[in-house]
């Protein structure tokens, strides 16, 4: 194991992640106005009515392969009877299905940023960054696959990449697991992690929010004032007065 | 019974001229930013007319308020919580900018700098999102007083529903004028379609917010709201609303638009209401029921036993005291006079309107009768100029049976005044036709038509003063304006990124102590002021120039040119 590896498959990999969660912690503590989709769907809707639903849902189905594949170790899904052969065709299939509607709804989408005139003037220079890698980190993805597939069965990134990740996970970091992966899949890894460390600095964290409690809260919410008086936080230097003592107050 | 305290709004249509006072001082005090150009937290719209979004009333198109499902339940037009996910990528039904208007500015700069030439330099019309010259074709208000004539009023939703006795010859046109703010309702439909939760409902005061922290920009709440107030700021991608002014309104000030209602059309006041039957009554089968059913969830003030469950609750004394003294609740439950916007939505609205009257008189002077005859009114005012069907289609969901009745009581009312201010003796039939007695027409006729600024806006300071002077905060540097040293002010991460910087501009206690007072509101002002009007220029008035500096902290010459010698007489 040389220098190389170990800081691109362990020393890397982690900064990656400790930025990814600090810069998470951090942002949503410094920053939560600024925490949205900043949706353009005002500007344009034709095309965002197509291209933004096949891009997001495709990415969805992309992040659940990824999941299956990645954290699940090879041995559960023998164990549950399912052959490398038929997980590897369904992955594939799924996969192809999946990457494709991202990638073309990743397109369309990049073309009416640049094309619609008010959509384009409300790009900043950090959702251009920001397209360039995540659109990199699927191009690579896709491209290593096809690659991959093309060349003869497929690769079995299931008995080396997967270990070498969930390693990661329990503090027992593998390197060597990556030393013989293809060189198409190595980029794949590097730029995602890339795109990890990238992503709390970019509108990118609004994937942080999906609203899955909507499901189960009542539709109507009700919010009390806070029982101090203002309705901001404290800034620092800032003496808040008492709150009066005599207001009766009903429990939250 | 669990009661709730509600901030609420009456607007007398009779009253509106349509002069956009209120929706100017809104603009400037709440949507004067880059963002919220198109945004009007209140408008003016003529009816007939499109109204603002375009047809935003027509609920086939737009899909906004509740529906009743076959189980007698309500859920949100635009589809209950799992659809709304499933959309959560592209709202299959928001207006575009197209349906308000594109957000201009002209091209002043070209004025300046154009070069000398036979022609005078025009600015012209750039987009606000764009940048680029653009051609002016709609506005917020550009279907104002009828202009566009048929072409465009042919599209009111309203009108395209009592069309068939309606027509809009020009000898027959009728036109009124109808002031529009977020309804803060009792069952608001906008909260009930934001995934996030960032919208809620006020526990104190009812008034409905979004929390500018909280709110993703998932845009569910623009298609929920039927009203179509809730309006997304295309900047910082957040979802901006009419806030009721609360922070005039928590210390007992009316809100900006009512403050500067030239017509002196709005009444602002408490409303009590048990908020165990909001769900029930919102959900009554017939449409028609809806004015009732919104009615019976109301709470008397004067009532002890409501009075005691209200104390219970923890809403103030004083609160209480205010709501027996609501012209609101005057004016909706003891003379009967207020419709809601729309019930129909479901949403329980709470800013309520006096149907207009119109010309009814001049009309039956017009036919040869005696105008203020009450016999020759009741009948008139089924003839009035503006239709009484398409007054029900605003108010009462198409039911025409309330809107007469106010009608007959607005005529009432002026018929029997009449006679008082010719010298003539009180015809008490009049009001006994209508079912109210004289002192009850007088009282009504006070509150309408002479009521003064502490009777049309009852409101109640919270129960958090103090906080506000201490801690005012905008969330816009002062220095932020187009050109400015803090424009564009951005943090890293896109439009108005960060924490709101915090600016003391002025306390909202401070400014209603110097409205008010007769004398000088600042403590330790007083010889620091001198009226400057009736100074002739001659000698040194005391209090022209600041008291002097402690000789002791030094710093600064103590002579020379500039310098006040404290000394001299």
């Amino acid at each position: 194991m040389n220098t190389t590896d170990t800081l691109l498959w362990v020393v890397y990999p982690y900064l990656s992640i400790v930025v990814l969660i600090g810069g998470t912690i951090w942002r949503y503590r410094y920053d939560k106005f600024g925490w949205t989709t900043r949706s353009s769907q005002l500007y344009e809707t034709t095309v965002l009515r197509w291209a933004s639903p096949m891009f997001h849902f495709g990415v969805l189905f992309v992040l659940i392969g990824h999941i299956g594949g990645l954290l699940i170790p090879k041995s559960w899904t023998e164990a549950a009877g399912i052959t490398e052969h038929a997980y590897h065709l369904m992955a594939v299939f799924v996969g192809t299905v999946a990457g494709l509607c991202t990638l073309i709804g990743m397109a369309l989408l990049i073309a009416r940023r640049r094309l619609t005139g008010p959509v384009f003037a409300a790009t900043t220079k950090n959702d251009k960054a920001m397209y360039v890698v995540l659109a990199g980190v699927i191009v690579l993805g896709l491209w290593a696959t096809v690659k991959a597939n093309i060349a003869g069965g497929g690769y079995d990134y299931r008995e080396t990449v997967s270990p070498w990740l969930r390693s990661l996970f329990y503090f027992q970091p593998d390197a060597q697991l990556m030393a013989a992966v293809p060189a198409s899949f190595k980029i794949h890894v590097i730029a995602a992690f890339a795109l990890f460390a990238f992503w709390p600095f970019t509108r990118l964290v609004h994937a942080f929010s999906a609203p899955l409690g909507y499901l189960t809260r009542p539709y109507v919410v009700y919010r009390y004032r806070d029982p101090r008086p203002g309705l901001r936080p404290t800034r620092p230097g800032w003496d808040r007065p008492a709150a009066p003592a005599d207001r009766p107050r009903r429990t939250r | 019974m669990r009661v709730m305290a509600q901030v609420a709004m009456v607007m007398n249509l009779d009253k509106c001229i349509g002069c956009h006072t209120c929706s100017v001082t809104c603009k400037q005090a709440w949507t004067n930013r880059s963002g919220v150009e198109y945004v009007w937290f209140n408008n003016v719209e003529s009816r007939p007319g499109q109204g603002y979004p375009r047809t935003y009333q027509d609920q086939e198109k737009w899909q906004g308020g509740w529906v009743r499902t076959a189980t007698g339940r309500l859920k949100p037009r635009a589809g209950g919580r799992v659809k709304k996910l499933f959309s959560i990528f592209a709202n299959p039904k928001m207006p575009s900018m197209q349906d308000y208007y594109e957000p201009w500015t002209y091209d002043y700069e070209h004025l300046l700098t154009a070069p000398a030439g036979n022609d005078f330099p025009v600015a012209r019309p750039k987009s606000l999102l764009t940048g680029q010259a653009t051609k002016v074709t709609w506005s917020a208000n550009w279907d104002d007083s009828l202009g566009g004539g048929n072409e465009v009023l042919a599209a009111d939703p309203i009108l395209q529903k009592v069309s068939d006795q309606v027509r809009q010859d020009y000898e027959k046109a009728f036109l009124f004028f109808l002031p529009r703010i977020c309804e803060h309702c009792l069952n608001p439909s906008c909260a009930a379609s934001c995934p996030s939760g960032a919208i809620y409902k006020r526990a104190e005061d009812g008034i409905v917010l979004v929390d500018q922290d909280r709110c993703r920009g998932w845009r569910m709440c623009v298609t929920g709201c039927p009203y179509k107030k809730i309006y997304f700021n295309h900047r910082t991608g957040k979802a901006e609303k009419c806030t009721f002014c609360f922070p005039r309104i928590e210390i007992g000030q009316p809100t900006i638009c009512s403050e500067t209602c030239v017509g002196r059309l709005r009444y602002i006041g408490l409303m009590l209401y048990d908020a165990d039957k909001v769900a029930k009554a919102a959900a009554v089968k017939d449409e028609h029921d809806l004015y009732d059913a919104q009615r019976s969830v109301f709470l008397d003030p004067h009532d002890p036993a409501v009075a005691r469950a209200a104390l219970a609750a923890g809403i103030p004394e004083d609160w209480i005291d205010a709501a027996k003294r609501s012209p609101i609740w005057d004016l909706i439950m003891k003379y009967e006079v207020a419709l809601p916007l729309h019930p129909e939505y479901r949403t329980m609205p709470m800013v309520w309107y006096i149907p207009p009257l119109s010309p009814v008189v001049d009309v039956l002077r017009d036919t040869g009768h005696d105008g203020e005859d009450p016999h020759n009114l009741f009948g008139a005012v089924d003839a009035l100029r503006i239709p009484i069907d398409y007054l029900a289609e605003l108010f009462t969901a198409g039911d025409p049976e309330p809107v007469r009745a106010v009608l007959n009581r607005l005529a009432a009312m002026r018929s029997y005044q009449r006679r008082i201010n010719l010298g003539e003796k009180p015809d008490t039939s009049i009001p006994a036709a209508v079912g109210m007695t004289p002192e009850e027409m007088n009282d009504m006729f006070r509150l309408l038509a002479i009521a003064k600024y502490e009777q049309r806006y009852v409101i109640p300071a919270a129960h958090a003063e103090d906080a506000h002077r201490l801690e005012q905060l905008g969330t816009e540097c002062s220095l932020e304006y187009d050109g400015g040293p803090g424009m564009y002010q951005t943090g890293p991460f896109g439009e108005a990124s960060g924490t709101p910087v915090p600016v003391q501009v002025e306390t909202f206690h401070m400014l209603r102590e110097r409205q008010t007072s007769d004398g000088f509101t600042d403590a330790g002002d007083e010889p620091r002021r001198v009226n400057l009007l009736n100074w002739d220029g001659n000698g040194r008035p005391e209090g022209l120039f600041p008291p002097p500096r402690d000789p002791g902290a030094g710093g600064g010459a103590t002579d020379g040119p500039g310098v006040i010698d404290e000394d001299r007489p």
